[in-house]
C-alpha cells in the first residue's frame, strides 16, 4: 500500500473553500447592491417629490395661471405648454421617424447607404440636448424662420422663437427614439407573412401598408409614447426656442376667426422650463419652494404615465406577438 | 391596354413612395450634416474678432496689481470680455468624470447581477424600474440635488460651497447609470453560453466564470457602454446648470464650484444679442461640445461594431 508524499491538509482545503464560497457571495452581494442603490434613490427621490409637491396639489393649482409675480396660482399655462408641443412634435417626429425606420427595414437592405443612416441615427441620439437648443436656434429659427419671413414677407411671424420651431428641435431630438422602436416593431413582424402577401401579387407598399404596419402598430406606438415622455421632459432644447418665462395669456388664437387653435407662432410656458426658472431664478425661492415642488410631481406624474404605459403597451403586444 | 396604364400608374407611386421614404430614412444623415454646419457656421465668426489663442487666455492688465497679468478665464460680461475656454472644459470633466466612474462601477455591477446572477422574475421587475429611472426628466434630478442633496453633502463633507462639481457629478452619474447598465447588460448578454458551460465544466464556480470568462468577453460592449456614457455625461445640461455653482474656476477641486460647457450655453445665451462676439462665443463652445461627443458616440459605435463581428465569428 502507497501512503501518499504529501498528506493532504484537510483543514487547510476546508478554509480555503469557505474562504472561496464567503469571497463568491460576497461579490454577488456586492452587484446585488450596485443594482439596488439607484434604484433606491430613485425612490427616494420620488418619495419625497410626492410628499412634499402633494399637499398644493389642488384644482386651482392645476387650472390657474400663477400671479402675485408667480409667487402664487397655479401653473395652468406650463401644463398647457407642454402638452401642446409634444404634441406638435410628435406630428413631425412620427412621419419622419416611421417612414425612415420603414426604409432601413423594408427597402434598405445591407448597403453603404443604410449604415449611414444607421450611424447617423446613433450619433444624433448622442447628441448634447443643449446643442439641440444652439440648433435649433441657429437653423431653425435665423435660417428658416428669417428667409421664411423675407420670401413671404411676413415681417417677423416665423424668424422668432416660438412654439412651432420649439416644438421643430424637439422633434429633431426624439427622432432616433422613433426611428429605433419602429425599427424593432417592424423587425419583429415574421417574414413569412410578407412573402404571403407578395406571393398573393401585393406590390411592396401595399404589402407594408396592409401586412407589416397593421402588425408593428403596437411597437410603434410604444416609441411614440415614450418619445413623448422625452419631449416633455426636456429643457434645453427649448430654453431659446420660445418657451417664456412668464405669460399672462395661454397661446391660442381663433382659426378663420372662429376656431379656437394652439397658436403655434406664439411664445408659452413650459413645466420644464418652470421648474428651472422657479429653483435657481425666482426672487424668493424659499417661499415657492411648494409650487417647485407641486410642479415637479405633475411633471413626474406625466412622464411616469406615459413611460408605464408605454411599458405595458409593449408587454401587451410582445405577448400577443408570441401568441401569433 | 387599359389595364397596363393601370399597372405603370401603380409602379409610378410605388416609385414615389419609394422615395419619399428614402428622404425620410436620408434626413437623419442630413440633420447631422446641418447640425454640424450650422454650429461651425455661427463659431467660426468669433475668429472674425479674436485670435484663436483667446480660447487659452488672454494677457490683460490687472488694476489690483497694478501689471499685465495672463488670465485663464470666462468672462464674457466684463469691460474686458475673456473667453478662455479652459475653465468651461475644465469644469465638464471635474463634473463627467467622477459621474462616468460612479455610474460604471454600479452600472457595470447592475449588469452583471442582471444578466448572470438575477433570476429572470427579478429581471423582469428590474428593468422597468430601471427604465423608470433613465425617463426621468433631468431637470426634475437637477431640482432635488439643488434642493435636497446639496445641502446633505455639505452637511457631511462640510465643504465650502454648497453647490459644487461633486453634486453635480452625483447628479448625472443617477442619469448616466441606467445607459451603462443597458448596454453592458446587452454586451454580457451577447457573449455566447458555451464559454460559460466551458468555464464551469473546468470546476470554475460562479462569481470565478463571471470574472474569469464572462467579463473579458464583454469587456469591447462594457468599454462601448463607459465611452457613451462619459458622452452622456458631458453632454448633460440641466443638471450642472442647476446643481454645480456656475462659478467659472480653473481647478481640481471637485468640492469646488464650477461651470461646465453645457451650462454656460444654458445660462448665457438667452440673454446675449444675436451676432455679437459673445454669441459666437457660446456657439464655439457649443462647436467644441458637439465635436468631442461626437468623437465619443462615433468611438463607441466602432468598438460595438467590432465586438458584434468577433462575436459572430
Amino acid at each position: 500500500m502507497k501512503t501518499p508524499l504529501v498528506k493532504p491538509n484537510k483543514d487547510l482545503y476546508h478554509n480555503q473553500m469557505d474562504k472561496n464560497k464567503i469571497t463568491e457571495a460576497f461579490w454577488i452581494f456586492l452587484t446585488r447592491v450596485f443594482t439596488l442603490f439607484p434604484l433606491v434613490c430613485l425612490f427616494a427621490l420620488l418619495a419625497k417629490i410626492v410628499l412634499e409637491g402633494y399637499g398644493i396639489i389642488s384644482w386651482e393649482f392645476l387650472f390657474q395661471p400663477p400671479k402675485d409675480g408667480m409667487e402664487a396660482g397655479g401653473i395652468l399655462p406650463c401644463i398647457f405648454g407642454t402638452i401642446a408641443i409634444t404634441l406638435f412634435m410628435i406630428l413631425m417626429a412620427l412621419p419622419l421617424g416611421v417612414g425612415a425606420a420603414i426604409y432601413l427595414v423594408e427597402y434598405g437592405g445591407d448597403n453603404k447607404l443604410v449604415r449611414i443612416i444607421r450611424a447617423a441615427v446613433n450619433n444624433l441620439a448622442g447628441v448634447p440636448s443643449i446643442v439641440f437648443g444652439l440648433f435649433g436656434l441657429g437653423f431653425f429659427i435665423l435660417f428658416v424662420g428669417r428667409n421664411l419671413d423675407a420670401v413671404l414677407n411676413t415681417g417677423l411671424l416665423f424668424g422668432q422663437p416660438c412654439l412651432l420651431w420649439a416644438s421643430a428641435t424637439l422633434a429633431v431630438l426624439v427622432l432616433p427614439v422613433i426611428i429605433v422602436s419602429t425599427e424593432e416593431a417592424l423587425n419583429s413582424v415574421p417574414q413569412s407573412h410578407r412573402d404571403a402577401a407578395l406571393a398573393l401579387g401585393a406590390t411592396k407598399w401595399q404589402t407594408i401598408w396592409t401586412v407589416v404596419l397593421p402588425q408593428a402598430r403596437g411597437g410603434i406606438l410604444t416609441g411614440a409614447i415614450l418619445s413623448i415622455s422625452r419631449g416633455a421632459g426636456d429643457t434645453a432644447p427649448i430654453l431659446f426656442t420660445g418657451c417664456a418665462y412668464f405669460l399672462p395669456h395661454l397661446p391660442v388664437t381663433e382659426l378663420f376667426g372662429f376656431i379656437p387653435m394652439v397658436n403655434p407662432f406664439d411664445q408659452f410656458m413650459a413645466l420644464t422650463y418652470h421648474i428651472f426658472i422657479m429653483a435657481t431664478q425666482s426672487i424668493n425661492v424659499e417661499r415657492t419652494l411648494p409650487i417647485q415642488y407641486g410642479t415637479t410631481l405633475v411633471l413626474i406624474a406625466l412622464t411616469f404615465l406615459l413611460n408605464f404605459f408605454a411599458i405595458m403597451l409593449r408587454i401587451h403586444f410582445r405577448k400577443k406577438l408570441r401568441v401569433n | 391596354m387599359k389595364d397596363l396604364v393601370k399597372k405603370k400608374h401603380l409602379f409610378n407611386s410605388e416609385w414615389f413612395i419609394e422615395k419619399t421614404l428614402l428622404f425620410a430614412g436620408v434626413s437623419s444623415v442630413l440633420i447631422i450634416a446641418l447640425i454640424f454646419v450650422f454650429l461651425f457656421k455661427e463659431a467660426i465668426l468669433f475668429f472674425q474678432t479674436r485670435p484663436p489663442f483667446d480660447l487659452i487666455g488672454i494677457t490683460v492688465f490687472d488694476s489690483w496689481e497694478e501689471k499685465n497679468i495672463f488670465k485663464m478665464m470666462w468672462q464674457a460680461v466684463n469691460e474686458t470680455p475673456k473667453y478662455s475656454l479652459i475653465p468651461l472644459v475644465c469644469g465638464s470633466f471635474l463634473v463627467a468624470f467622477p459621474a462616468t466612474v460612479m455610474a460604471s462601477v454600479f452600472g457595470i455591477g447592475a449588469a452583471i447581477y442582471l444578466s448572470e446572477i438575477a433570476p429572470n422574475k427579478v429581471r423582469e421587475t428590474l428593468k422597468p424600474s430601471l427604465e423608470l429611472l433613465a425617463s426621468i426628466p433631468s431637470v426634475v434630478v437637477g431640482f432635488f440635488m439643488l434642493a435636497v442633496i446639496a445641502t446633505i453633502v455639505q452637511n457631511i463633507t462640510g465643504s465650502k460651497f454648497r453647490l459644487n462639481a461633486f453634486v453635480g457629478a452625483l447628479g448625472v452619474a443617477l442619469v448616466t447609470f441606467p445607459i451603462i447598465v443597458s448596454i453592458s447588460e446587452d454586451a454580457l448578454r451577447a457573449v455566447p453560453k458555451e464559454l460559460r458551460d466551458a468555464s464551469y465544466a473546468l470546476g470554475a464556480s460562479k462569481w470565478q466564470t463571471i470574472w474569469n470568462t464572462v467579463l473579458p468577453a464583454g469587456v469591447s460592449g462594457i468599454s462601448a457602454a463607459v465611452i457613451l456614457g462619459f458622452g452622456r455625461a458631458l453632454g448633460e445640461t440641466m443638471i450642472v446648470v442647476m446643481a454645480t455653482g456656475n462659478a467659472a474656476l480653473v481647478t481640481g477641486d471637485i468640492f469646488s464650484s464650477v461651470r461646465t460647457m453645457t451650462a454656460t450655453i444654458a445660462a448665457e445665451l438667452g440673454a446675449v444679442a444675436q451676432g455679437s462676439e459673445h454669441y459666437y462665443a457660446l456657439f464655439l463652445v457649443g462647436a467644441v461640445l458637439f465635436t468631442i461627443t461626437f468623437i465619443l458616440n462615433l468611438c463607441s459605435e466602432i468598438v460595438i461594431n467590432r465586438m458584434r463581428q468577433n462575436l459572430r465569428m
